[in-house]
């Protein structure tokens, strides 16, 4: 009874805690310009079902992806024994299924355990990429601090996390074989789980039932805790990208990703001198910035991105500029988004929901000009992401923030643009003789 | 190379003949006064002219797509040069379009539809694949039978548009050995001009882009480096010069090949 009203209010603080945050990131998010994505719905599920459900986009490295995708198995099907755990937490039952589900339980708790098993695993060859191997993206020096950290932290919650498990298992497995467990005895003398079967007799069999019963509260309690303690995590970690993964690549761009995206609030300026009747499409009342200096200027699915972000680096380490020593990094211009627009949600949370200018700009304050003028536009970055992220439509907004707003570019681009005005051609060669190879040698 | 003289007739003598082209053949800007790489828009031409298309060029009506002032953030630029090219081409009431460079392939094609520019634009070796598998037009290798082709990707026709395969069939007909850089197709590395590159100095860093890719390329030891893009010519060509292999490998556009080896 006592232990019931524990759980309850755990699981409710929990809960609620996750809540009010998710709530958080949600009004963070709507900060961004409002765009209208609607289209295309079969094309959108299909595509959140390959690369967020499948994982496909993973499958371009396979070591990395096979790892994630054991923790990810894991993770999902061990779901099943949470339920469990909220329905005997709640009742005071204890393996509320089994009577129910017979062999297919023994089934299900079996393929956990072994997926556990490969998860823990994962988990230290994850650990030995980080801090052993240094495998280069996942060393850089924009994961200093807090990344790293989070990163590292998760892998260590998650082998924890598996040693309750098997502490609960085990403990329960030998105190059922002496007919001491509270699971209700269906007449068998073991539960024949796969791992626990034998390894709960190896490591506890020589136990006082006193002491099992102990450990298998530890596992069954740590395991609650574990999850709970994930959850109000997640809001404050990478690790957020195992929700909005989801709806992210749900709202992916269906376009080529050549096509870059046309400024209404500019054709308004430009099309009346081609067509006198043209009717313009934005609000000269209200007239927008051009591009992008901070992130309520971005769009909201840029900011969804950004929370999306696992800061995984294939981007990064595709990126023709940064594998060859420039400054830019996409991965990099994500985490300052998403950083820029948690200090935005801050400022907004100790100002009555308002944002109060703090002097502070995602252009300037988080990313510098001399990222911004690197990028290629080649869409490796775009390409190599998991989830569909894409850095560089932010690149190109805060390049015409830069040219549009600030006429602050390279000088020699300043030399292309008066060409391409003047001559119709990026270089100074005439209009004119634009035809003169025809009759060339 | 053929000595043939080239056949061009532009937009404006057609309309004046009362004749309208099968496609406008989009020369671009590089293709116009590039003096490398107007030797791909002759070559582009050649095949044209072998296989007997009925096409034309804007001539001194066409103008730059815009595609650079895009990606370098001058979007007004970008539109007034769009607009004044969309009304030229809908004046003439143009409805396909081959162009000689990924990048105005991309613009037209992408970006020209939502300021009234609707057309169907395929790209030069989309164009050559087409016409061989129509059997229009008959290749040998020639010269280049046997020879080690490698084929860089132009970023603009693979990962921003999803062509691959064209200009790869196209090069197989040459009877050569196609080699494979590591990062190729949708994991094609860049030449380093895209995004306005090509018009400014590189950021401070290691290594310039170009010289890293030709330096992949070269790791093949090809004796052709093919690319389907003036830019990208221009990279490679200058990548390879920096690592002084350009006696052994030739930097060549897939129209190139096929017109040389062909004696178009």
């Amino acid at each position: 009874m006592l232990s019931s009203i524990l759980f309850c209010l755990l699981f409710g603080a929990g809960s609620i805690f996750f809540f009010l945050n998710a709530k958080k990131i949600r009004r963070n998010i709507l900060i961004g310009k409002n765009i209208t994505i609607s289209d295309n719905k079969s094309e959108r599920w299909k595509t959140m079902l390959l690369v967020a459900f499948g994982q496909k986009k993973m499958f371009s490295r396979p070591i990395p992806a096979i790892l994630h995708f054991v923790l990810y198995a894991a993770f999902i099907i061990t779901q099943i024994e949470l339920l469990e755990i909220i329905i005997d937490g709640v009742s005071g039952n204890h393996r509320f299924f089994r009577p129910f589900l017979g062999g297919f339980y023994t089934f299900l708790i079996s393929l956990i355990e072994v997926l556990s098993v490969l998860a823990f695993i994962a988990t230290f060859a994850f650990l030995a990429r980080r801090n052993l191997l240094k495998v280069p993206r996942l060393v850089m020096n924009e994961l200093n601090g807090w990344p790293k950290l989070d990163a590292n932290l998760i892998l260590l919650a998650e082998i924890t996390l598996i040693i309750f498990i098997f502490m609960m298992n085990g403990a329960d497995e030998v105190l059922y074989q002496r007919g001491a467990s509270h699971a209700v005895n269906t007449g068998d003398n073991s539960f024949g789980f796969s791992i626990s079967r034998h390894l709960g007799p190896a490591l506890y069999g020589g136990m006082p039932d006193g002491g099992l019963h102990v450990i298998e509260r530890i596992g069954w309690w740590g395991h609650l805790l574990m999850v709970l303690g994930f959850l109000c995590y997640l809001p404050f970690s990478k690790h957020l990208h195992i929700v909005l993964a989801f709806p992210n690549t749900f709202y992916s761009n269906l376009s080529k990703k050549g096509k870059l995206t046309t400024l209404d609030s500019v054709t308004d300026v430009v099309a009346p001198n081609f067509d006198p009747s043209y009717q313009p499409k934005t609000d000269p009342n209200n007239p927008e910035r051009f591009g992008v200096k901070d992130v309520q200027d971005l769009t909201w699915k840029n900011l969804l991105d950004a929370y999306s972000c696992t800061e995984c680096g294939r981007c990064t380490s595709s990126c023709p500029q940064n594998q060859t020593g420039k400054k830019l990094s996409p991965r990099k211009i994500m985490m300052d988004t998403r950083d820029r627009l948690v200090e935005v949600g801050k400022n907004m949370d100790a100002n009555k929901g308002v944002f109060v200018d703090d002097g502070k700009s995602l252009l300037g304050d988080f990313i510098s000009t001399e990222e911004i003028w690197a990028c290629n536009t080649c869409n490796a970055c775009v390409e190599a992401c998991p989830v569909n992220i894409n850095p560089l439509e932010i690149i190109v907004e805060m390049r015409r923030y830069l040219v549009m707003e600030q006429s602050q570019n390279p000088s020699e681009l300043t030399n292309m643009f008066s060409n391409l005005e003047n001559n119709g051609a990026p270089w100074q060669f005439s209009p004119a003789d634009r035809a003169n190879w025809v009759n060339e040698n | 190379m053929s000595s043939t003289p080239i056949k061009v007739t532009t937009m404006a003598e057609m309309m004046a003949n009362g004749e309208m082209p099968e496609i406008l053949f989009w020369v671009g800007c590089s293709g116009s006064f590039d003096d490398r790489a107007k030797k791909i828009t002759k070559a582009i031409v050649r095949i044209l002219n072998h296989v007997g298309i009925k096409f034309a060029i804007l001539g001194t009506e066409e103008g730059c797509t815009g595609d650079p002032a895009k990606r370098a953030g001058n979007e007004f630029l970008f539109q007034m040069q769009a607009m004044q090219n969309i009304t030229v081409l809908n004046g003439y009431g143009i409805k396909k379009i081959v162009t000689g460079c990924p990048h105005c392939f991309n613009t037209i094609k992408n970006e020209y539809p939502a300021l009234g520019g609707n057309y169907e634009v395929v790209h030069h070796t989309q164009l050559v694949q087409e016409l061989i598998n129509s059997g229009k037009l008959k290749v040998s290798g020639g010269s280049f039978k046997g020879k080690k082709i490698v084929f860089h990707d132009p970023c603009y026709l693979g990962r921003a548009n999803d062509v691959y395969e064209a200009p790869r069939e196209v090069i197989k007909k040459l009877d050569v050995e196609l080699a494979e850089m590591k990062r190729s197709r949708a994991n094609g590395f860049c030449c380093g001009a895209g995004g306005a590159q090509l018009f400014k100095e590189a950021e401070n860093g290691k290594k310039e882009v170009h010289v890293e890719r030709a330096e992949e390329a070269l790791e093949l030891q090809p004796d052709v480096i093919a690319v389907g893009c003036p830019f990208c010519n221009t990279m490679m060509t200058d990548g390879v010069k920096h690592f002084n292999k350009e006696e052994k490998t030739k930097v060549l556009d897939v129209a190139e090949l096929i017109a040389n080896a062909n004696d178009l």
